[in-house]
């Protein structure tokens, strides 16, 4: 037996080591060592494309250029009129002459990546083509960043958040027990958390609830209505800074114990604040929060530090989830969901226990049918098919690869067409068998002769595998990952192994029982 | 145990007459069906909302029923029992793009206060863009898995090998399609995912005969392709019956016990399992006959192939031995 022993059943007995091994972690639930991740169909979880509406990042970025202008021109006292934006370019009016020239220096150097051009004292700025791609591919990237950073300090385990394509977002966030909580992190992702500080038009504010959208409009205004109550507030529409210049956010109480959220501006917009609540005595800012007025206190003196509150009668979960929000910055772009698939933990677990079932009866099956049908031989490709599905598990714990349903139905399936190989290798040794060759002959000519066909007939499999793995998303990838890798594992278990194994123990193969070894009747004329 | 013992080829071209024609109608009943009644596409293709509930005990489909019909949302939807009688599921046409609340978060207060309402356990939603983008992009993986199968098999075996293993696929999934539509099961992702396995499937068992007729060429002396063809089919009936019962009772398995979620995809790769097996041995090798293969051609280009060779690697002896 020791002469007998060869490099093929060292190898397979390496290759079943490993396997056992480094699939332990993962089939006792080990906290240490690697392991197979369960799918978010398997574990319960939340998984959504989220689409972006780039084009309102265009619109802001016109917004707050339009704000920049009038910051640059009125640091510079350059005068002008008719400051308007709109959702592609900047028009305003400059009244003296002799500012052109120094106007448009200034606008070149400032402001990167914009268009010029005049008519007269009449100017418009406009976003350059490369400028307009830039904004759209930074909103992107900008909303994966913000939304994993803020499913980050919501303390959720381990969420992804990817870009897929040119402008999707994946999001994927496991262990969600309740509906409740599945609402409210997707609020938490979709918040705006667009942060302005607008002035209130007094002059004009009196009127406002009479006023058009149009009319507010030809002012520079817009109409914002109250958070909580129906009250309008006519705003000058080029804020006097946004949530950008926001440096931290965190909830706080008032006097009467409710809920607040106390934010601090970075170094720029503190002086920025500071300038305007001097100038700005006696009238009235705007705390606006999405579109929505939150409160208008009156400005009683200039206010220095960049300290500003927002209350607005909130809930403590609200308020916290708000911070949150405000902390990892405004998204510049609003996202919507294009797809959404969530599993409730019970049915993942449902799926585990009724998937596990089918893959051991089918399992029990093919054992038996395989010792039935060929007895030893079938015993041999029954040691090959377990450690077969060892190497899939060891393989996937390394990699840490993700489990889905259809990933289960891949390993079931497998098992299945691993056996294949050692159908096949056993048809080719009885045929050789029963044509008078010898059993060592046999064996050697049987695996030559069936290797060519396995070989082919696995690669075209695999190339089947891999355009699903391509072209498949989520779920679907679990499968042709599992049956791929599979298919790889049963080269070694099913060919090399059993090979193996037959070399190793030819010495013990007894030719007067070729029913016990091989399941056939008695072969005439063997030697 | 010896089930299937090889004695003497069977006379199965002479019947391919037969099968062929009960292929092709197989075909024909398949693409009618196809083409009269549809398939009744899933939420992933067509875009909507399906949302699965559970209930303690029988769920109250008719009091469901009436109590979605109250919210616009759900117009046209559809109430239904799920695997069991304390599951339901509802499937409507309407997505919404709107992250806070949506769909689900409606319907878990329209029947919060149905009788034994447990939980809501599942919510498939999938936007009518991306279910078209998904669409294209199924259709564009089965094409780039024929082609690269084609051209593998052209590689490895000669073109008519090639062509007959693609129209006898073309056949599996078609029938397998037909079966789907006659069933009437939803078209999802995972019914994508079993179509291509059953690709795959059929091709292997496809190959394994293949690989024999091309073993059957070169060492079978009587240059007659139909006997050729008679001999290695029969010869590898054992094989591609076993690894088909094999492969049958896991996928049986699956369908039985798997639970409800995998049904469709179980029961699409039960059909493809025996359409697979039935066309490897009746389909794909008449095909090769009605191609016009010549085994007389096939084995002087493979005898060229070889003298290339053996040229090639005199001329490299020379070369090393610096006789050139």
């Amino acid at each position: 037996m020791v002469k007998t022993l060869n490099y093929r059943v060292v190898l397979f007995t390496f290759a079943l080591i490993f396997g056992v091994v480094f699939s332990i972690p993962s089939l006792t639930q080990s906290e240490s060592g690697k392991k197979i991740t369960l799918g978010l169909d398997l574990q319960g979880g939340l998984h959504m494309l989220l689409g972006v509406k780039s084009e309102v990042a265009i619109e802001s970025r016109m917004k707050s250029m339009a704000a920049s202008v009038k910051y640059i021109f009125d640091d510079e006292d350059i005068i002008f009129d008719e400051l308007r934006f709109d959702s592609d370019k900047i028009t305003f009016e400059l009244l003296d002459t002799d500012d052109v020239a120094k106007a448009t220096k200034l606008l070149k150097d400032e402001l990167e990546g914009t268009a010029l051009s005049e008519n007269g004292l009449k100017f418009s700025l406009e976003m350059t083509a490369e400028e307009i791609k830039r904004t759209q591919l930074d909103a992107i990237s900008q909303a994966v960043d913000t939304i994993r950073s803020r499913l980050n300090e919501f303390g959720l385990a381990e969420p992804t958040v990817a870009k897929q394509g040119e402008d999707k977002i994946l999001v994927e966030v496991p262990g969600i027990k309740t509906q409740e909580d599945e609402q409210r992190i997707r609020e938490l992702i979709a918040r705006a958390a667009h942060l302005q500080l607008m002035a209130v038009d007094e002059d004009r504010n009196t009127r406002v609830n009479t006023m058009s959208v149009a009319e507010a409009k030809s002012y520079g205004d817009v109409i914002l209505t109250d958070v909580n109550t129906p009250e309008k507030y006519l705003l000058r529409a080029i804020p006097v800074l946004d949530g950008s210049m926001l440096t931290d956010a965190k909830v706080g109480f008032d006097e009467s114990n409710q809920p607040v959220i106390n934010f601090t501006l970075n170094g720029q917009g503190a002086k920025i604040f500071g300038d305007f609540t001097g100038q700005y005595v006696g009238k009235r800012m705007a705390v606006v929060l999405d579109n929505k007025v939150y409160s208008a206190p009156n400005i009683n003196e200039r206010i220095g530090g960049g300290r500003v509150q927002i209350s607005g009668r909130f809930e403590l979960s609200e308020a916290h989830d708000l911070a949150i929000a405000l902390r990892s910055g405004s998204l510049l772009a609003p996202v919507y969901v294009m797809e959404k698939r969530s599993v409730g933990p019970s049915l993942g677990a449902d799926s585990i226990k009724s998937s596990s079932i089918a893959l051991m009866l089918g399992f029990i099956l093919v054992i038996i049918f395989m010792f039935f049908y060929y007895g030893m031989a079938g015993v041999i490709a029954n040691v090959a098919l377990i450690g077969n599905l060892f190497l899939i598990l060891a393989i996937m714990s390394l990699f840490g690869a993700t489990l889905t349903l259809p990933g289960m139905a891949g390993i079931v399936l497998t098992v299945g067409m691993a056996v294949d190989a050692n159908v096949i290798i056993n048809e080719r040794i009885r045929e050789l068998l029963h044509a008078g060759k010898s059993v060592g002959k046999s064996i050697e000519d049987g695996y030559n002769n069936a290797f060519t066909a396995i070989w082919d007939a696995n690669v075209t499999t695999l190339i089947a595998a891999t355009v699903l793995y391509a072209y498949g998303t989520g779920a679907i990838k679990g499968f042709a990952l599992t049956m791929s890798i599979g298919i790889m594992a049963s080269m070694l278990t099913a060919i090399v192994g059993t090979h193996g194994i037959y070399q190793w123990i030819l010495p013990k193969i007894d030719k007067k029982k070729m029913g016990f070894w091989f399941g056939i009747k008695k072969v005439e004329g063997n030697k | 145990m010896e089930i299937f013992k090889y004695k003497k080829p069977l006379s199965l071209m002479s019947k391919s007459k037969r099968f062929g024609a009960l292929s092709i109608v197989a075909l024909i009943l398949a693409f009618g069906l196809i083409l009269t009644k549809g398939f009744n596409y899933g939420i992933d293709f067509a875009g909507g909302t399906l949302i699965q509930v559970q209930y303690e005990g029988k769920a109250p489909i008719s009091n469901v029923r009436d109590v979605i019909a109250t919210d616009k949302a759900y117009e046209g939807a559809t109430v239904t029992f799920f695997g069991s009688e304390d599951e339901i599921v509802i499937k409507t046409k309407m997505s919404s793009q709107n992250l806070g609340e949506d769909v689900s978060d409606k319907v878990h207060t329209l029947l919060k206060d149905t009788q034994g309402f447990k939980e809501v356990r599942r919510v498939d939603m999938v936007g009518a863009k991306v279910g078209s983008e998904l669409r294209e992009q199924g259709l564009m993986a089965m094409v780039l898995a024929i082609i690269g199968i084609l051209i593998y098999v052209s590689f490895r075996f000669e073109w008519r090998f090639a062509v007959a293993a693609v129209l006898a696929l073309v056949h599996d999934v078609t029938i397998a399609m037909g079966m789907i539509v006659l069933v009437g099961i939803e078209v999802n992702l995972d019914i994508l995912a079993a179509l291509l396995t059953i690709l795959g499937y059929s091709l292997n068992d496809t190959i394994i005969v293949f690989d024999r007729i091309r073993e059957g060429i070169r060492t079978i002396k009587n240059p007659d392709l139909e006997g050729i063809i008679n001999e290695s089919v029969s010869r590898t009936l054992s094989r591609t019956t076993l690894t088909s019962l094999t492969t049958f009772f896991v996928v049986l398995t699956l369908f039985l016990f798997g639970g409800e979620i995998i049904h469709g995809f179980s029961f699409t790769l039960l059909v493809g399992v025996i359409v697979g097996t039935y066309s490897s041995i009746f389909v794909a090798s008449p095909i090769l006959l009605w191609l016009g293969f010549s085994v007389g051609g096939f084995r002087e280009k493979e005898a060229a192939k070889l003298k290339r060779e053996k040229e090639k690697e005199k001329m490299r002896a020379m070369y090393e031995n610096g006789t050139l």
